[in-house]
């Protein structure tokens, strides 16, 4: 029985201190581009070096890493949806939204390009697979990736192809998601970032290639955003704001233009741009 | 096919080359688990002993229901326990989200019914014979009482052993309560859904595997309780 009770008070004083929070943790929420491509891991310890904040991040789209800014869960956001962004900040959740980087969206598809639309503009390309009914993957999750392409299809003057059977939603990230273009055929968007990182894990090995690319309205902006401190009071606003100005310095700038995959630059520095 | 192969390889490499980050996920998986078993036999283990032993009004109802409730989606069980530590929850001020404790909240409710449920059973049908046996013999409700909980012994262990399985095993709660953050909150089930979204397949293979030996350290203590107790 004394054992016992020296196991229950051991494990009664472990509780607090797992939960216990630091003083200098920042909590972010970003979207799996910036994780999964491995730039975070590049940047961030150098981050914690200058500025001694310890910042920890959970990498999901951007859809839900708005809204758990929004329930007050993290002190700053490292998102890719311009739109879904300005909204976010209008309605009083979140200040000081940055530009940070850039990098642009590509249609890839099969290499033997069932639709035909290699080379063509966005807006005619999903025209010409809506007609071919030639599968396409989507992510369907309401990321920033998800958003874009949603908002491309309405460009295109089409509705969502919701229900139609060649367009699959996964639900999933997008190396998932390229993956299952890749066996099932199918075209799909992605943002270059995750496109290099996808080739660079499959050692270029991949049935898929780029079918259109460099249309204007492919851009791909990143922006951090720091938490609104009147609407969540325990957001840490100092450190959020130390991480946006750390990543704007023209040595972290120079960092994200340097990180490349298979010799190639995913995203191009534009902060106060 | 190759990553079936390569992630076989690669699962003796990173545990015994001492990969800082699959240990650092196995550490926290084996920490935040055995936190979670704890208060799950604790608070289980005499729900359980009480809905088996004690015969009340709605009894069959609350059998039924933890019954159902071994079906419970870890994925609704993360969302619920987000719901409730989430700074704007009733369970903000704490500031569990993204914690292990906060993890362990939600393993706990995942791991109670199968505790509750087999404890009760357990206790039920050692219940029928040895009972009417040891009053005839004489014994005090007591004596009844401590001799039903001795008898027990094992099928607790067997409840709890089957409960830490699904806890080690689960992801929903991990991934949606801990965040899967790097060194903090990544578990092995995590890590494999993170490295299997990036494409890393050997990767998951290899942590996989890892898992699977902490799994069949689980299964093998349960064989050897299944023969001591009898079953």
């Amino acid at each position: 029985m004394k054992k016992f009770a020296a196991l229950l008070l051991a494990f009664a004083l472990l509780v607090p201190a797992l939960a216990q929070a630091k003083d200098k943790v920042l909590m972010m929420a970003t979207t799996t581009s910036t994780d999964n491509t491995g730039l975070l891991d590049e940047l961030m310890p150098e981050f914690t070096k200058d500025t001694g904040i310890d910042i920890r991040w959970t990498a999901i789209g951007t859809g839900k890493a708005l809204a758990m800014g929004r329930n007050c869960d993290v002190d700053v956001l490292l998102v890719h949806a311009p739109g879904a962004e300005k909204k976010f900040v209008k309605n009083g959740h979140g200040i000081d939204r940055t530009q940070l980087m850039y990098n642009d969206f590509v249609i890839v598809g099969p290499a033997n390009d069932p639709a035909h639309v290699k080379g063509m503009p966005v807006e005619k390309a999903l025209k010409a697979i809506a007609a071919a009914k030639a599968p396409f993957a989507s992510r369907g999750d309401n990321s920033g990736t998800n958003k874009k392409e949603i908002s491309l299809w309405k460009a295109a003057g089409m509705s969502v192809p919701d229900k139609a059977d060649w367009y699959m939603q996964l639900g999933q990230g997008m190396l998932k998601t390229l993956n299952a273009a890749a066996q099932k055929g199918a075209y799909t968007m992605t943002d270059r970032g995750t496109w290099i990182k996808y080739m660079d894990v499959n050692k270029g090995k991949t049935p898929l290639k780029i079918v259109v690319e460099g249309d204007k309205v492919l851009f791909n902006q990143y922006s951090a955003i720091a938490i609104n401190p009147v609407v969540c009071p325990d957001a840490k606003v100092t450190l959020a704001k130390e991480f946006i100005a750390w990543m704007g310095t023209p040595k972290a700038q120079k960092a994200i233009g340097n990180f490349r995959l298979l010799g190639k630059q995913l995203f191009t520095p534009n902060a106060g741009k | 096919m190759d990553f079936l192969y390569e992630g076989l390889v690669k699962a003796f490499q990173l545990l015994f080359d001492g990969n800082a980050e699959t240990w650092s996920a196995v550490y926290i998986t084996l920490c935040v688990s055995s936190l979670s078993i704890f208060f799950t036999v604790l608070i289980g283990a005499p729900l359980g002993f009480m809905l088996g032993y004690c015969k009340f009004k709605g009894r069959d109802t609350v059998r039924m229901l933890t019954d159902t409730l071994l079906s419970f989606p870890t994925v609704v069980i993360g969302l619920l326990v987000y719901s409730l530590v989430s700074r704007q929850g009733p369970l903000g001020d704490l500031g569990l989200l993204f914690t292990l404790p906060g993890i362990a909240i939600g393993q706990v409710l995942l791991g109670m019914p199968i505790v509750v449920a087999m404890v009760a059973n357990a206790v039920e049908n050692a219940d029928s014979r040895m009972k009417e046996t040891l009053l005839t013999l004489g014994a005090n409700n007591i004596q009844v009482l401590r001799a039903t909980l001795w008898e027990t012994r094992y099928h607790l262990m067997l409840a709890g052993i089957a409960a830490y399985g699904r806890i080690v095993s689960e992801i929903g709660i991990s991934m949606m309560v801990g965040g899967n953050i790097k060194w903090h909150t990544r578990t092995i089930t995590t890590a494999i859904a993170l490295e299997t979204g990036k494409g890393e397949f050997a990767m998951g293979i290899a942590l996989g595997v890892v898992l699977l030996i902490i799994a069949f350290g689980v299964n093998f203590s349960v064989a050897k309780l299944k023969r001591r107790a009898g079953q």
